[in-house]
């Protein structure tokens, strides 16, 4: 039988969390795709957490978790709110055109 | 359940919440001002609470609050109470009189005081979480600003990212350790062969985060546009209050937690700190504009900091706490500064800007001149004590060439810093600034007198220092 392990959750939640950082660094057209790729980072947690929990017979992991399901809703809430203002004085969200100061 | 020991958190919530209620129902012409008094009042009572109360470990274990906590929440709510008063005639002027101001603040600030207070990775994240979403807001608060907006949007997008990077980081922490407490972290990992691979990625991930919070290299790419950005009232807030914070936490996760891997993680601090230090002195030589410029110094002054940190022993965080207070004081009164360098009803932020104000203004040029020596680490002023605390326990760590690294930085640094000051005195003048209100007064004449007398002084701060780095080794 196929048996799945820590180390398969473990996996799953390494490439979401890859996936999300090289969407925020790659993506040169959206910022919603940015947050859309904060929203991968924060499940990837999510899914490690309650893995580990899980395979630890622990509830801290699964508590934690309901606290960061809360928060990313409050931080989406928060994005979404600044990106709105951004849009209304810029007239365009792509990442190329946020760059009035230079670093 | 020991509760009582977050009386000060919760009345500070407390007030907020009636604070806002207040805003809403009044139907005064000047809600804003009334409120950023009230905020004032709250944050003082919180205070008096701090001082007062009588701490203790509570709430599972989640909370605690000691003689090392309650020495950074009284600075932060310093800073706090200081960044409310220089904000409330800015805000009259630029159309920002909008109630919310202050709240936002005063609960950012109930995040930081849970930052300082934490004791479990999950204690820890909820505090920054609340600090980061307030300042997301105050940074974008002038919403019809278009600088104002992309600062807040910049600030948001890294920001989250390096939060889930420090989740990440405690996700991996509790799996390969069993537990998100700091005493029974510090229990499991007094046994080095505990450090397993996973546990020590999981630090590597949970210092990036908090070196972000810190805006320490190479996690420092925001702090110059945010800074430059924002509104300066928010600037001035951001650059004091949550960097304490943010510096008592990394402290406290790095010396109580993980304290047993100094040997792991004092190679990656020592990194940190030399490129902080190297960069804020030549980033900054270039910049005209001096809320970029302070942005750069304040990177520079993060990496001083963290010179302490690395010593990793009692008078290392000592020091740390000593040039937490000396950069406080010496950066509200310069941001004060800065806010007051207003022509015909308009902010303006050039270097230049400043030409010859010793001649149209020489009270103001008088405190810019101490903040600067100050900040250049000239004696006697405030900032060379800060320095030599930190310096002195990095050498008695034997870390020399991080100390020669960090004497040289500052002579570097002192030269865009003396730059500023040849431009007040030497330059052809420029016309006189507005007359400035009293607060913007009041806040940079009381920076400027600390800054200049501490070293007559530097006794209780130092003692006050003592006692909360041994609390946190005790």
């Amino acid at each position: 039988m196929l048996g799945v392990g820590l180390g398969h959750y473990l996996a799953v939640s390494a490439i979401l969390l890859v996936l999300g950082i090289f969407g925020i660094f790659l993506n040169r057209k959206n910022v919603i795709i940015i947050l859309m790729s904060i929203e991968l980072i924060l499940l990837a947690v999510n899914l490690n957490l309650v893995a580990f929990s899980s395979y630890l017979g622990d509830m801290v992991g699964q508590v934690f978790t309901m606290f960061v399901l809360t928060v990313a809703a409050a931080e989406a809430a928060i994005g979404l709110a600044i990106l709105v203002i951004y849009f209304r004085n810029r007239g365009s969200i792509e990442v190329e055109d946020v760059n009035l100061m230079k670093g | 359940m020991n509760w009582t020991v977050a009386i000060p958190e919760i009345a500070l919530a407390c007030l907020g919440m009636a604070i806002l209620m207040f805003g809403v129902l009044s139907k005064a012409r000047n809600t804003f001002h009334i409120c950023s008094l009230m905020t004032v009042g709250a944050l003082v009572l919180t205070a008096a609470l701090v001082l007062s109360s009588n701490g203790g470990l509570g709430y599972n274990g989640l909370f605690l609050a000691d003689s090392y906590a309650m020495f950074a929440k009284l600075l932060v709510l310093a800073a706090a109470v200081l960044g409310v008063i220089v904000s409330i005639d800015y805000n009259e002027h630029n159309d920002l009189r909008r109630f919310e101001f202050p709240v936002l603040m005063l609960y950012a600030t109930v995040g930081m005081m849970i930052m300082v207070s934490a004791s479990n990775l999950m204690s820890l994240y909820m505090g920054l979480e609340l600090q980061s979403l307030s300042i997301y807001v105050l940074a974008a608060f002038a919403r019809d600003d278009l600088r104002s907006s992309e600062a807040g949007l910049k600030y948001f997008v890294l920001g989250a990212l390096a939060s889930g990077l420090l989740l990440y980081g405690i996700s991996l922490i509790y799996g390969f350790s069993g537990s998100m407490a700091f005493d029974q972290l510090a229990l499991v990992l007094s046994d080095s062969s505990h450090a397993s691979p996973g546990l020590i990625v999981g630090i590597v991930f949970v210092v990036a985060g908090l070196a972000f919070k810190i805006s320490a290299v190479p996690f420092h790419m925001w702090t110059p546009d945010v800074y430059e950005g924002a509104p300066t009232p928010v600037t001035a807030f951001m650059a004091t209050a949550p960097k304490v914070a943010a510096v008592a936490l990394f402290v406290r996760v790095m010396i109580s937690p993980f304290g047993h891997l100094l040997a792991q993680w004092q190679q990656l601090i020592v990194l940190i700190a030399m490129a902080s230090m190297v960069l804020g002195a030549f980033a900054a030589i270039g910049q005209s504009n001096i809320k970029r410029l302070m942005a750069y110094s304040s990177i520079g002054h993060m990496g001083y900091i963290l010179v302490g940190l690395a010593a990793g022993t009692q008078q290392g965080v000592r020091g740390v706490l000593i040039y937490l207070v000396t950069y406080v004081f010496t950066n509200a009164g310069m941001f004060a500064c800065i806010i007051a360098m207003r022509r015909r009803g308009r902010a303006v932020e050039r270097i230049a800007d400043l030409g010859g104000l010793w001649r149209s203004d020489p009270g103001m040029a008088a405190a810019l001149t101490i903040f600067l020596f100050s900040m250049a680490g000239l004696p006697p002023f405030s900032g060379f004590i800060g320095k030599y605390f930190v310096f002195g326990a990095a050498m008695q760590s034997g870390l020399v060439t991080l100390a020669v690294v960090g004497v040289l930085a500052s002579a570097v640094s002192a030269y865009y810093y003396i730059r500023i000051i040849k431009v007040m005195y030497f330059d052809a003048p420029e016309p006189a600034f507005d007359v400035r209100p009293a607060s913007l007064s009041i806040v940079a004449g009381a920076g400027a007198l600390f800054t200049l007398i501490f070293f007559l002084f530097p006794a209780p701060v130092v003692a006050a220092a003592e006692a909360a780095a041994k609390g946190l080794f005790g």
